[in-house]
């Protein structure tokens, strides 16, 4: 049952939209906020809300690749095995990982922490291998990292993002996709080294763009 | 005049204190040239980016000016621009890190550029798996509307323009834009039969333009600084600076902002080059769709023409560099899954075409193969270029093409090895390391 309050901010949601099925992503995303993943329920609400049938809701829902049909754990953990990570040591951080926590890709431990799988590029090549917690940046990740990095998540360690804040749960994160803030864009650096790398060459060289006229 | 090897214009505060806050971006210049724009009219903004010969980031290159003036004005529907920050090309890392950094130069640019089309309303398309990008754009907009950027009257000129930051939810089709523009509209983003373009119906059937994230960010820059500053950077029809994204196996991979026209001799000189003791094997000029290339190209001017000239594409100018260490093989069977996992299904050619794809190139990888599966994935490109629905199906055949032809021996000697001869750890970062650390 979809409890009143995020009844009302999937309709919010709705609201932001000239034509108010354009919140369908965003309303998915706070489904799985509130509901720990897409529910029967939760389909049924945003069909509600938005006067179309619940199976254009599924057939949205099962489309996109972050949306899941089954409860995740506290920690999303997606490792990038594109080419260029996988290349890198993206294939040998995951067999490691899906080892060291006895799970399969798309599988969540025994103590509902950790929910494994293996990611397509993610935009951060240049920090590769990576690997993504609850979609945020773990760059330059090794195998023996990658289980340090899981152990703490375990545990309830705060981990940081290398760059962004602390790592918030999957649900917190969710809840942000769906257009609601949660106050952390302040957090964390403005760019990775390997984001500056050539800004910093052409500060060494006194390089810079033409002068404007 | 010659310019700088590198002329940082988009990434030249990232290493300021916040840049990504409103304050810091005032301070360094920022929202000059929307105050410009708007003591111009639409039509002379439209005209300044077009003689700016500003051409798309996001791969194709198209006249960013010239989508804009594709906008029919007699239309009675609401203008749209949609910016696509769906960034997913594999080895395509540009948008993402100028998002993080410094969000406002997106924001200025698409208030300029919603102003030029006469846009009130306008989206940010962000992949949803950037969370800390998705707040910094939160952030930004919110910044931005409570400083009169955004809103009804924009500073007392009687424009209005609300801009709504849009989370994706992880589907790489969506990069393509009519997709795009079905997975905005709340549908599976499944791309668009065109004509009609997007320009006369677009989102909501209605006139929209959809532009790259680099492509927008630049437009505060050109208005700021004139089409003939941007124009002075890069070579004869490929003008102004960009993010050349350096990765793999380099010294120092990362950012590298320079006129069009550099090359990767050059860009690699820079980063230190290849990872001591080894070699240049293949590179990607423009992510994993643009066809490979290998040392033979390394002083192809990074340009639209000089790269096409050379067989391939600039793409995204996502540089993704592999060494000897690296089997071609495994590579691009990796690309090929992607295809196939991401492959929307609409269309019969690239549905069945990538998954066949994948059965004949693991096959090779695994040494099962025989040397008449060359033709036979040859073949099957020859039946899925050009008759795709979208570029999806297209690109997908670049890597097998491109590598067959510069690597035909490399596939054959996995069938005489009876699999891949390569050891995947050599080519991992912590190969030297010993073991897997």
């Amino acid at each position: 049952m979809i409890d009143e309050a995020t009844m009302s901010e999937l309709r919010e949601i709705a609201a932001r939209y000239p034509q108010a099925r354009s919140g369908l992503l965003p309303m998915l995303h706070l489904v799985q906020s509130s509901e720990g993943h897409v529910t029967s329920e939760g389909i049924e609400a945003c069909a509600e809300i938005l006067g179309i049938s619940a199976a254009e809701v599924s057939g949205v829902a099962t489309f996109y690749t972050m949306y899941k049909r089954r409860p995740v754990g506290e920690y999303h953990v997606g490792v990038c095995t594109n080419t260029l990570c996988a290349v890198m040591g993206g294939d040998a951080i995951f067999d490691r990982l899906k080892d060291h926590l006895d799970v399969g890709n798309d599988e969540t431990t025994a103590d509902g922490k950790v929910t494994l799988e293996h990611v397509e590029c993610n935009a951060a090549c240049d920090f590769a291998p990576v690997v993504m917690v609850n979609w945020e940046f773990m760059d330059n990740q090794t195998p023996a990292s990658a289980v340090r990095l899981v152990d703490d998540l375990r545990a309830g360690k705060a981990v940081r993002s290398t760059r962004g804040p602390k790592i918030c749960t999957w649900r917190e994160a969710e809840r942000v996709l769906a257009g609601f803030p949660d106050g952390l864009a302040d957090d964390g650096p403005a760019a990775g080294p390997a984001s500056l790398v050539g800004l910093e060459i052409a500060k060494e060289n006194g390089w810079a763009a033409p002068n404007v006229d | 005049m010659s310019t700088d090897i590198l002329t940082p214009v988009l990434s030249e505060f990232w290493d300021g204190d916040q840049p990504w806050k409103l304050s810091s971006y005032t301070r360094t210049g920022g929202y000059q040239g929307l105050e410009r724009a708007l003591r111009s009219t639409p039509e002379n903004v439209v005209q300044i980016v077009k003689d700016s010969q500003l051409r798309g980031r996001g791969g194709a290159g198209f006249p960013t000016g010239m989508k804009w003036g594709f906008i029919p004005q007699d239309n009675p529907n609401p203008k749209y621009l949609v910016v696509n920050a769906d960034e997913s090309e594999p080895g395509t890392c540009k948008d993402i890190p100028l998002m993080m950094a410094s969000p406002h130069t997106l924001v200025e640019g698409v208030i300029i550029s919603s102003y030029a089309i006469r846009a009130n309303t306008a989206f940010i398309y962000v992949r949803g798996e950037v969370l800390h990008v998705v707040r910094r754009l939160q952030a930004a907009v919110q910044e931005a509307y409570d400083a009169g950027h955004l809103g009804k009257n924009i500073h007392g000129s009687g424009y209005d323009l609300e801009l709504v930051v849009h989370a994706g939810a992880g589907a790489y089709i969506c990069g393509e834009e009519t997709a795009l523009l079905d997975s905005l509209e709340g549908r599976r983003g499944q791309p668009r039969l065109r004509p009609p373009f997007p320009a006369v119906a677009g989102l909501y059937a209605s006139p929209t333009v959809i532009n790259n994230v680099e492509s927008i960010a630049s437009v505060p820059s050109i208005i700021k600084n004139g089409c003939e500053w941007f124009a002075s950077m890069g070579t004869e029809r490929s003008k102004g600076m960009t993010l050349y994204s350096l990765s793999g196996h380099v010294v120092r991979p990362g950012q590298y902002e320079a006129p069009l026209g550099i090359t990767l001799r050059e860009l690699l000189d820079l980063s230190g080059g290849i990872r001591p003791g080894h070699e240049l094997k293949f590179w990607t000029p423009g992510g994993s769709s643009t066809p490979i290339l290998t040392a033979e190209h390394l002083d192809v001017p990074l340009d639209y023409e000089a790269v096409g000239a050379a067989g391939s594409m600039l793409g995204t100018k996502a540089l993704q560099v592999f060494d000897e260490t690296t089997c071609v093989v495994r590579a691009v069977l990796r690309w090929t899954e992607f295809y196939k996992h991401e492959s929307c299904g609409k269309c019969t050619p690239c549905r069945e075409g990538t998954w066949w794809l994948v059965q004949v190139l693991a096959r090779l990888e695994n040494g099962n193969g025989s040397e008449a599966d060359l033709e036979n994935l040859l073949d099957q490109c020859d039946n899925i270029l050009g008759r795709s629905f979208c570029a999806l199906g297209d690109g997908a055949t670049s890597p097998i093409t491109s590598s067959i032809e510069y690597f035909r021996d490399e596939y054959l000697a996995h069938l005489e090895h009876g699999g891949c001869p390569f050891d995947p750890a050599a080519s991992t970062l912590f190969a030297a390391e010993g073991a897997l650390a």
